[in-house]
């Protein structure tokens, strides 16, 4: 693994100083605090300075956060409105599938469930809004890991417990794995969280084509499977394990989400 | 809305009902197929025209010329001909009033809008000795601005010498309904001149008991019987379409749209209810076949009639500012950026910090009546945060949901089991959590999001065979969400208390010399 950048782990250091307080810090006080040059600190300062990350008071030359930080701040999207945009897409796939619809986002080295649509049975299903999924065995995970970088190291430095016998916990083949899903645009789970359970994900990418989010649907293996693929022990699964049908789906509606938050490129 | 709902799988072949959904902002055509799916949309907007404060109205030729388009529209993007449509179903704006010439087929003035006020002056004079409650044992209606039927006396009186056409029977009187089948059947060229139970019900001229024209009110009310339409069931072939995308399809339904969301939601027994979230909220619950007299202000109205079947009707309690509200605090207060975000803000505390807000913008409704009544809110602390305004705001939806509820089970004895939602606030999950809790019972979203659509393609499916009866339609209805209450009863009984207590605060805030 390639060593870190120390420039980039000095600008950081600096943004956490000047985030620390009301203060304003003025050069020498911050040269000192982080224990750097002078010359040092100041060319970091004058970066960030260009970015808009940090501005200086002109009367006193001090240092303080820039409004550019704020912007970055507030871009993020925010998974109620992300909700709102991805309801009349993902009532539809439930529809089209006949199975469950699940949306998450990275949250706290797992995956958050934002908006659940039940399978369109009769069945007395429960509202999985709120609830935490694996990172690195669910599909919903995995295309978080393979598209969104700080997923993927979460998942890496991360446990990766082993939830059934096809469950993937080393590193390599996890890789690999993940490699694969760039590769297709899309994950399955094939019974790697749950005993008969599958499911097919795909990627929500916002404005800048960072993977905000994903959509999932679930359902038994039996359905959603390649037929012969998924259940017994004998034969390994195909490519992924899950009718191609669906991936289909889940990623014609995972795309228009994206458009629908502002991502023209699908 | 986007285009592109046609889905990912196929839809089949047909065959299909087209859904004409005049709007008050917009018109559309939506397709269906036999399993309720939506096949193809499309949607065009018209201008809302202000001449005076208060005053709002519509072009109704350009609404004609909307619903020639998206009907030619939605055929083409679903990529079928007429003969795949059964039948041509319509919903429409309530209330929203229009005269024409039945010869030459123009409108004589653009349509007069139902939030238009301009009746105001005009509904005091009809109520003058009696009160707003004059004709509310018959039509199940107070007096109000809203109603068709002065809004129709407004233009006899006020366009030169329509009182006089009228009289002779060369004009028409419609809501959206009689306006676009009359239109699609021919117009001048034999056209339908009809409406349904459930638009009828809001002219104030209807009977409810007989489903016929009141002649005494008619007479008060200065409006010529003459003129207005024949009132049919809500779904009945009242005639085929004369020209255009759908030529010689059976026109087969008409509801008002809050109606055809009942309809829609399958709200086909005594006591299911249905509530519509948008900028401001329509609850309606089924009260079968008895028309239930509202003593806390509720409006009696038809919920649907089915061919020669009795009429079902339907309590309805509206509610002024709820999606407002959120646009309120992003707009006046900009404490949020955009509505989904009073979500994230009011999720990042437990409670409302004891916080209450009612926002009677305009005053109260249904089921307190105070039109002097104006926001508060109340029960402020040095601990209080934004983020408790937000529950606040949510909350509010939730509580004033439930007075509607409680006032409804009051007048028809029937309790709520199930609330069905609809509408952009069903997005919301802490609301929709919350309104589980506070009315104590399950409340569900369906799978289609459009309910007032499929409302009107359902009654017209049945009304040509296409659905056998409504329990074929019962059996397309699809869960997406329930969300069941949570909340100790201890809780909901002290909070609803507070809510009362912070209703109380907010009445007779005007005086007199203000109103
Ligand atoms: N996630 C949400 N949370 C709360 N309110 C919302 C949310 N999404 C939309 N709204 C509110 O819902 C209203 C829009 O819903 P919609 O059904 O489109 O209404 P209408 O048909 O009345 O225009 C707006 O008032 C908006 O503030």
């Amino acid at each position: 693994m390639a060593k870190n950048i120390q420039s980039l782990e000095r600008a950081a250091a600096v943004l956490r100083l000047l985030a620390g307080g009301e203060r304003r810090l003025g050069l020498s006080d911050i040269a000192s605090s982080l224990g750097l040059a002078k010359a040092t600190a100041h060319g970091i300062l004058r970066t960030l300075q260009a970015e808009g990350f940090v501005e200086q008071e002109a009367a006193s030359g001090r240092y303080q956060l820039g409004a550019e930080l704020l912007r970055l701040g507030n871009s993020y999207l925010d998974v109620h409105e992300l909700r709102s945009r991805a309801l009349v897409w993902t009532d539809d796939l439930a529809r089209s599938s006949g199975e469950s619809v699940h949306l998450g986002v990275l949250h706290q080295g797992g995956v958050l469930i934002v908006h659940h649509v039940f399978r369109p049975d009769d069945s007395r299903q429960v509202l999985e809004v709120g609830a935490m999924q694996p990172l690195h065995c669910t599909a919903l995970g995995k295309v978080l890991c393979a598209f969104d970088p700080v997923a993927h190291n979460e998942a890496i430095e991360g446990r990766r417990p082993s939830l059934t016998a096809r469950t993937v916990t080393l590193p390599v083949p996890f890789e690999a794995e993940l490699a694969a899903v760039r590769e297709r645009g899309w994950a399955s789970d094939v019974e790697e969280t749950w005993d008969g359970v599958s499911a097919v994900a795909a990627p929500i990418r916002d404005r800048h084509g960072m993977a905000v989010g994903a959509i999932a649907v679930t359902g038994a293996s039996e359905r959603l499977g390649v037929p012969g693929a998924a259940a017994g022990a004998a034969g390994r699964p195909e490519a992924a394990g899950v009718r191609p049908d669906l991936a289909a789906a889940v990623r014609d509606c995972a795309r228009g989400v994206s458009r629908d938050i502002g991502n023209g490129r699908f | 809305m986007s285009d592109n709902t046609t889905g990912t799988s196929s839809h089949g072949t047909g065959p299909f009902i087209a859904a004409i959904d005049q709007g008050t902002t917009s018109s559309r055509c939506i397709v269906f197929d036999r399993d309720g799916r939506i096949v193809a949309v499309d949607q065009k907007e018209h201008e809302q025209i202000f001449p005076k404060p208060g005053w709002v109205e519509h072009n109704a030729a350009e609404i004609w010329v909307n619903v020639q388009e998206v009907v030619a529209g939605a055929i083409s993007k679903a990529g079928i001909t007429k003969d795949d449509v059964k039948a041509i179903g319509i919903t429409n704006q309530r209330e929203t009033t229009l005269l024409w010439d039945k010869n030459t087929g123009e409108p004589v003035h653009n349509a007069i809008v139902w939030q238009d006020t301009r009746t105001d002056a005009l509904t005091r004079e009809l109520g003058r000795n009696v009160g707003a409650d004059r004709w509310r044992r018959e039509t199940g209606l107070p007096l109000s601005t809203y109603f068709a039927g002065p809004k129709a006396r407004w233009l006899l009186d006020n366009v030169e010498g329509l009182r006089e056409r009228a009289e002779r029977g060369d004009i028409l009187f419609g809501t959206m309904d009689s306006w676009v089948i009359w239109n699609l059947t021919g117009g001048t060229n034999g056209g339908a001149h009809v409406t349904d139970v459930t638009n009828a019900s809001r002219t104030m001229l209807m009977n409810l008991h007989n489903m016929e024209w009141d002649q005494r009110i008619c007479e008060s009310m200065g409006v010529p019987s003459v003129m207005l339409p024949e009132i049919k069931s809500s779904a009945e072939v009242y005639g085929t379409a004369k020209g255009g995308a759908l030529d010689g399809v059976p026109v087969a339904s008409a509801l008002g749209d809050q109606q055809a969301a009942l309809f829609g939601q399958c709200c086909f027994s005594e006591g299911d209810a249905k509530s519509t979230y948008g900028t401001g909220t329509f609850m309606l619950m089924n009260t079968a076949t008895k028309p239930v007299n509202s003593y806390a202000g509720l409006l009696t109205t038809v919920g649907y009639r089915i061919g020669d079947q009795p009429a079902v009707y339907a309590l309805e309690g509206s509610i002024a500012v709820t999606g407002a509200l959120v646009q309120w605090m992003r707009d006046q207060m900009g404490l949020i950026k955009t509505a989904p975000e009073i979500e994230t803000l009011a999720s990042s505390v437990d409670d409302n910090g004891g916080a209450y807000f009612v926002p009677a913008f305009s005053g109260l409704f249904a089921p307190h009546w105070n039109p002097d009544a104006r926001g508060v809110i109340t029960g402020l602390t040095g601990y209080v945060t934004k983020a408790h305004i937000a529950r606040a705001v949510l909350e509010a939806t939730a509580w004033q949901t439930r007075e509607i509820s409680d006032a409804m089970t009051k007048d028809s004895g029937v309790e709520l089991t199930t609330l069905k939602v609809d509408g952009g606030m069903t997005a919301n999950n802490l609301l929709m959590q919350t309104l589980a809790d506070v009315l104590d019972a399950p409340v569900v979203r369906p799978l289609v999001a459009e309910t007032t659509a499929l409302g009107a393609a359902y009654a017209a499916g049945l009304a040509v065979g296409f659905w056998p009866d409504t329990e074929a339609l019962r059996a397309n209805w699809r869960r997406a969400a329930e969300w069941t209450p949570q909340m100790d009863k201890g809780v909901r009984d002290r909070e609803y208390k507070n809510w009362l207590k912070a209703v109380d605060r907010s009445k007779g805030w005007l005086d007199e010399s203000d109103v």
